[in-house]
């Protein structure tokens, strides 16, 4: 599934992003794969919002269909 | 094909970031005395070093712009010394201008103050490691340890000084603890331990180049103007590099951080709550009404009231007037120009310091409050959606909000959008339908007291404008932009000195761009008017404000006076008894119509002359085009009342948006058909 996919309150685990300057960025704030994130918000229609630790970031809806992630415990 | 297009590209961003890719020393406008150690002060966003910056330096602060940016660089003495603020960035490479600056910077230090918030370590630590990889002396000052042990956050100072290899001092800055000692010890900077797997690396990459190590690290990470210096290609090890410092931070974080407790605080709780379009919607629209009566109500009409009027036309420009009168004929071409009615010391000065002066001040206060107290990233969150519809992302709101206080400033800060193609796009709707305070003021009192369903024509129009330029143009521009990734730090109360701090450097900033701009425009209409070009131009524009607007010839006196000043343009309507009809035709048209001299300059200078001769004439065709569209249907439905033709215009461009929504869906089925072909294909 994708992060846009995510519902509020669940963990994801990241398994790929797919945009090489995306992925860097976000590993500056500790988003990267591999990472376990939880998804805190979903504007509708709009960005999706994940925190890690306490790292809060949102994500544009069109980038968010470009990560993948799977539920995590 | 490909390769000529990027070719292409790489030759437009030379031309834009020309002065800065030269070397760091060309870049850094700042003078260093020969002996004194450069002290560079580096942190993420918002973590208080401004604080630090204040306590190192005193009073005795000079700030250089960076050319091609709208980034301004603080610096001032230490002792012998010389201290250098940078940006605040999440990490130095070359994603924006702020990374660029903070990178030269960093990159040229003898010892760099990194200021870190114990609040987020896991993601200010990235920055910290990144300077250590470069092998530069480092001094970490923990800052904000109060707020974190508020929110049950202990860190260990002392093993994460190990860890990193260089000394941590904590601190409070807004209170002043801690600071002593980061004075004391700033030269026991050392450089730290680098990231393992990343320091082999980049010495082996160093040795072999013959290059610094910062520069090496710098090219690894494949930075494409610190290898384009070197003349190397950039690496591929950027990825690599990142995700092996992540993991170390994370390690590091994990070892010092002792979380205490886990409740949700109220900073959580009114985070969400601006989030949520259930709450956040009612709560910007709240905001929005606080901004107007601050800005609108008070600052635009009780302020300038009395800078404008008292000050500046009461005992400003009668004194200049009677100096300058001395010494040359106010009738001479010289006195015109100089103290004329579109002079250079009457109108300019007035216009900038009675009028512009307390708006851009008010814009930029409200701008950082809503900054420092992490209430903008998530209005930019919210208004993303919206947003990405016009081609862009939720950080446009910022120029946009700007753009009610000033079209000039706001056209500036379209730079911080991450795109070309961004740019173009905030750049035209500013120019289009975003009527800035000058004129909003006038149109407010022209519209006051007339009928809610002539007020509710103006604002249906304009808004639906808004929608059909921002939607067309993401359908037919190229590229692509930008999508959001925005850091949503804890909401807190703003700190007054960082707000009063970025409110003065903001405006300061504002005035010296914009002041020749609008001289410039003054001037520019002078000789026009004493060589009879006004005239002309007035005459020429009849037929078109006659036969097609439908409105008296006189209208043209104000729009070419809106050119000049757009709150003339539209007070110039006050005279000329005018039906309710004709003032919302004339109203609607004016604010389409491009916002003034200064901010036509702007587009220009912004956007290169090319694109300015497109976006220009075709802003003033869509205003004139619009403005007859909507006189006609009024005038072929007023026989049936207003209500029927302000219906009438809503249908019209109902339809107009919904033609173009199916238009958009189409195009998209298209291009998703395309790519499914491809894919096949392949």
């Amino acid at each position: 599934m994708t992060l846009d996919m995510g519902k509020k309150g669940q963990k994801l685990k990241i398994v790929a992003i797919n945009n090489d300057l995306f992925r860097a960025q976000a590993l500056r704030f500790g988003i990267a794969e591999g990472e376990t994130v939880i998804c805190e918000e979903i504007i509708p229609a709009g960005p999706v919002v994940v925190r890690k630790n306490r790292q809060e970031i949102a994500i544009g809806r069109g980038m968010a269909k470009n990560i993948i992630v799977e539920p995590a415990q | 094909m490909a390769e000529h297009h990027g070719h292409r590209h790489r030759h437009r961003h030379r031309h834009r970031h020309g002065q800065r890719a030269s070397s760091y020393h060309d870049a850094l406008p700042i003078e260093i005395p020969p002996g004194a150690r450069k002290i560079v002060l580096a942190g993420n966003p918002n973590v208080g070093k401004s604080v630090f910056f204040n306590a190192l330096t005193g009073l005795y602060v000079d700030v250089s712009n960076y050319p091609g940016t709208t980034l301004d660089i603080s610096h001032g003495r230490f002792g012998k010394d010389v201290v250098i603020d940078t940006p605040g960035v999440y990490g130095i490479s070359s994603f924006n201008d702020e990374e660029r600056i903070a990178r030269d910077i960093i990159l040229s230090a003898d010892l760099v103050l990194n200021v870190v918030s114990a609040v987020h370590l896991e993601r200010d630590l990235f920055l910290t490691q990144q300077i250590i990889d470069t092998g530069v002396p480092v001094i970490v000052a923990l800052n904000m340890v109060d707020e974190a042990r508020r929110n049950g956050r202990e860190v260990d100072h002392r093993l994460l000084s190990r860890l990193l290899g260089v000394p941590v001092i904590p601190t409070i800055a807004v209170e002043k603890v801690g600071l002593e000692e980061v004075k004391q010890q700033l030269f026991t900077a050392t450089p730290g331990q680098p990231t393992p797997g990343v320091a082999e690396l980049v010495d082996a990459f160093a040795r072999e180049q013959g290059i610094a190590r910062g520069d090496a690290l710098l090219i690894l990470e494949g930075d494409p103007v610190i290898a384009a210096r070197h003349g190397l290609p950039p690496g591929d090890k950027r990825e690599e590099i990142y995700r092996r410092r992540r993991e170390r931070v994370n390690w590091i974080t994990s070892q010092v951080v002792k979380e205490t407790e886990k409740g949700i605080s109220w900073s959580t709780r009114i985070g969400r709550w601006m989030l949520r379009p259930l709450t956040g919607i009612p709560l910007l629209i709240l905001t929005l009404w606080a901004m107007y009566q601050v800005i609108g109500v008070f600052i635009a009409q009780t302020v300038v009231g009395f800078t404008e009027e008292t000050v500046m036309q009461g005992y400003y420009e009668p004194a200049i007037k009677a100096v300058v009168g001395y010494l040359v004929s106010p009738d001479s071409v010289v006195g015109q120009i100089l103290i004329g009615e579109f002079g250079l010391l009457t109108m300019t000065v007035t216009y900038i310091f009675g009028l512009l002066l307390p708006l851009v001040l008010g814009f930029y206060l409200v701008l950082s409050l809503l900054e420092d107290s992490g209430y903008l990233p998530r209005i930019a969150a919210l208004l993303d959606r919206l947003l990405t519809g016009f081609g862009l992302n939720g950080r446009a709101v910022i120029p946009i909000i700007l753009g009610f206080g000033c079209v000039t400033m706001a056209t500036i800060t379209t730079r911080l959008l991450g795109s070309e193609r961004e740019r173009r796009i905030a750049t035209f709707l500013l120019g289009l339908a975003i009527p800035c305070s000058a004129q909003l003021a006038v149109i407010i009192s022209l519209l006051a007291g007339k009928s809610w369903l002539l007020i509710f024509l103006y604002v249906m129009v304009i808004f639906a404008m808004l929608v059909i330029a921002g939607t067309a143009l993401n359908m037919i521009l190229p590229g692509q932009s930008t999508e959001l990734l925005i850091d949503l730090p804890p909401v807190r109360l703003p700190r007054p000195t960082n707000v009063l701090r970025k409110t003065y450097f903001k405006t300061k900033h504002f005035l010296t761009e914009a002041t020749p701009l609008f001289a410039g425009g003054s001037l520019l209409i002078s000789l026009l008017d004493i060589s009879g070009g006004l005239k002309a131009i007035q005459q020429f524009l009849r037929p078109l404000t006659e036969g097609w607007l439908l409105l008296p010839k006189e209208v043209a006196t104000a729009f070419i006076m809106g050119f000049v000043r757009r709150d003339f343009g539209a007070a110039g309507l006050y005279h000329l008894h005018l039906s309710d009809l004709q003032v919302a035709v004339a109203l609607i048209t004016i604010t389409l119509f491009v916002p003034c001299i200064a901010s036509t300059m702007v587009i220009f200078k912004e956007r290169g002359r090319k694109e300015g001769l497109v976006i220009w004439p075709v802003i003033i065709t869509i205003a004139f085009i619009v403005g007859g569209i909507v006189s006609r249907i009024l005038h072929w439905l007023m026989p049936y009342g207003l209500g029927a033709g302000v219906a009438g215009v809503a249908a019209f461009f109902l339809m107009l948006i919904f033609l173009l929504l199916l238009a958009a869906f189409f195009r998209k089925r298209v291009v998703i058909l395309k790519v499914k072909t491809v894919e096949k294909q392949g």
